[in-house]
């Protein structure tokens, strides 16, 4: 029997999931707690043994092993542009997109202290970006100096305006800097191109992190590390959307990645203006655009959860189960391992959860504002309009132990009249219940087709 | 080369048309019109500007609101370091019939380098837009 084994190196577990390819079937799931910082084998062997154990009556024989990684603290990126609201966001959104965790954003001409600041972030990426195309130069020429005397030792992907591209390039030869020049992230006042840098990113990713990161040496193991783990739900919501050479793919949809550090959202969407007449303003927004919430999650950050919302916010999902609000965030993103052990504290997980997905797409979605005329109002649209999605998908694991999975996704719903966030009204809500989003993106990379049918057969209605 | 202009209507005005008569008017005459559409702030016109390295703004403002819309301009041009740019303004500038003299004078107080009445034709603007950047490069 042809199988796939599917590896995701997560930050604390490593998963595993196999495949039936020819039945198109989820043969077997396994995870064990990851050890990136001693060997990573070994994690990964005890996970294989828990698989395996699972597989004994089942001949089979794994043809092929595809992996993502979010190891030892995923990919860490810095994003640098010209104008905050302009190239650098359009940058943080390719880095985004890419599966990064972005670790600062930066404008304007850097200083020696800004770069000081960066060092001791220590990104594994930079992205340098400034001007559109045939604009400032002088920006980016003198930061990708400054990079070239300060950090020589961080790969810098450049993607800025091209009239620079010539002069960057014999500065980073000049100092042997390693260096990758891609396309400009905006190369037109307000047009977004986020793909070739995404591509460029991921290349970098595959040569040299995955080495840096200790990984390469067990490649001959566990088969070729392809991409970030993000980077593979969103390459799993892009084909369930856009479907493949052979399938229809269910339309505009949207992915609520629900964790214990941060809570992802995916759109996969052109998030055009639904109304009639609204003016659009601002930078334009990637068709698959990736945002990480690193306030919203349910252990790591439960503190800075209850921060954001507020006690009143979460109060509002909690049905029977009194509780400290305040104490027991505090007291969850102390206890990173805790799991609920009664229906009192599951019922505030979920409630965590429910306000994770709330400000969450909140944060996600554009946001219309009506302005008054001497020609009556007028609305301008910032961002996407995600009101008509098709499909809201959810994925994590409050989600999957939650025995009420479409109450905590339909708090991201829009729930009031006129108001200005253009949040999805009425789709469809579906749940990834066997945890496979971030496999199957790993596994469309190879066959589209299967990784589509058989993501479309384990998403479950709720 | 090419030299870069960005253009726009401010504040919360969405008259169109006048817009598209500058684009039209400017591309052909050889420039790099960067049209920011309808509606924006000071800040919007800036961030354009810095981006693409622009040579001048053009301001177009028709329902009478300009002058407020307007004010602080070039001060916020000098703060984000675009310190000889060409600033132009035109259109229906103030509420009201005013006399035409005092209104350009309180824009260029202002600090425009061209105010232009309602009717100019934009060859005109043109013309002076390119007599501008002469001495602008000297």
């Amino acid at each position: 029997m042809k199988a796939v084994l599917l590896i995701d190196f997560g930050s604390t577990y490593t998963k595993l999931t196999a495949v039936d390819l020819d039945a198109e079937e989820i043969m077997a799931v396994a995870k064990s707690p990851s050890t990136v910082e001693t060997d990573i084998i070994q994690g990964f062997n005890q996970a294989l043994a828990l698989l395996e154990e699972q597989l004994r009556k089942v001949p089979h024989e794994f043809t092929e092993r595809l992996a993502c990684s979010s190891a030892a603290g995923g990919l860490k990126m810095i994003a640098i542009g010209l104008v905050p609201e302009l190239t650098a966001e359009a940058a943080k959104r390719a880095a985004l997109g890419a599966g990064a965790r972005i670790l600062g954003t930066y404008s304007y001409q850097l200083d020696r202290s800004e770069m000081k600041e960066i060092n001791e972030s220590r990104p594994d990426i930079i992205l340098l970006a400034g001007g559109t195309d045939g604009g400032n130069k002088d920006c980016i020429i003198h930061n990708a100096g400054l990079l070239a005397e300060m950090l020589p030792q961080v790969p810098v992907i450049v993607g800025g305006n091209k009239k620079a591209r010539d002069e960057i390039e014999s500065i980073f030869r000049r100092k042997n800097i390693c260096f990758c020049i891609s396309e400009n992230v905006m190369p037109r006042l307000n047009v977004i191109q986020v793909e070739p840098v995404r591509e460029t990113i991921k290349q970098m990713f595959i040569e040299r992190i995955i080495e840096a990161k200790g990984i390469k040496k067990v490649e001959k193991i566990i088969g070729n590390v392809l991409m970030p783990t993000p980077a593979a739900v969103l390459k799993a919501a892009q084909v369930l959307a856009d479907g493949t050479d052979l399938e229809e793919g269910l339309g505009e949809l949207v992915v609520v990645d629900i964790g214990g550090a941060t809570t992802d959202v995916h759109s996969i969407a052109t998030g055009e203006a639904v109304q009639a007449g609204v003016t659009l303003r601002g930078l334009q927004e990637p068709y698959a655009k990736r945002s990480v919430e690193g306030d919203l999650g349910m252990r790591v950050s439960a503190r800075s959860l209850w921060e954001a919302a507020g006690s009143k916010k979460i109060k509002k999902y909690l049905v029977a189960a009194q509780f400290d609000i305040e104490g027991r965030c505090k007291e969850l993103s102390a206890r990173v391992d805790a799991l609920p052990r009664s229906p009192e504290e599951e019922e505030f997980d979920e409630a965590m959860g429910a306000v994770a997905a709330e400000i969450a797409i909140e944060r996600h979605v554009g946001v219309l504002e009506s302005q008054y005329t001497p020609n009556g109002i007028i609305y301008s649209q910032t961002g996407k309009d995600l009101q008509n999605i098709k499909y809201l998908i959810g994925t994590g694991g409050v989600l999957v132990h939650s025995k009420q999975p479409g109450m905590i996704l339909r708090a991201g719903l829009s729930r009031e009249e006129n108001s200005p966030y253009l949040k999805p009204l009425n789709p469809k809500i579906l749940l990834d219940k066997t945890y496979i989003m971030s496999a199957m993106g790993l596994l469309a990379e190879r066959y589209p087709d299967q990784a589509f049918r058989i993501l479309k057969r384990y998403l479950e209605k709720v | 080369m090419k030299k870069t202009i960005v253009l726009g209507v401010i504040g919360a005005d969405c008259h169109a048309v006048g817009n598209k008569i500058l684009d039209f008017s400017l591309s052909s005459a050889g420039f790099e019109v960067i049209n920011i559409g309808v509606m924006n702030t000071q800040e919007e016109f800036i961030n354009a500007a810095t981006e693409t390295n622009a040579q001048a703004i053009w301001v177009s403002s028709l329902y009478g609101h300009g002058e407020i819309d307007c004010r602080g301009f070039r001060q916020k041009c000098e703060e984000a370091g675009l310190q000889d740019m060409l600033l132009y303004v035109g259109g229906n500038l103030v509420v009201g019939k005013q006399e035409w003299e005092q209104v350009e004078k309180r824009f260029k107080d202002m600090g425009f380098n061209r105010v232009y009445p309602p009717g100019t034709n934009p060859v005109e603007a043109i013309k002076d837009l390119e007599k501008d950047l002469q001495t602008k490069v000297k």
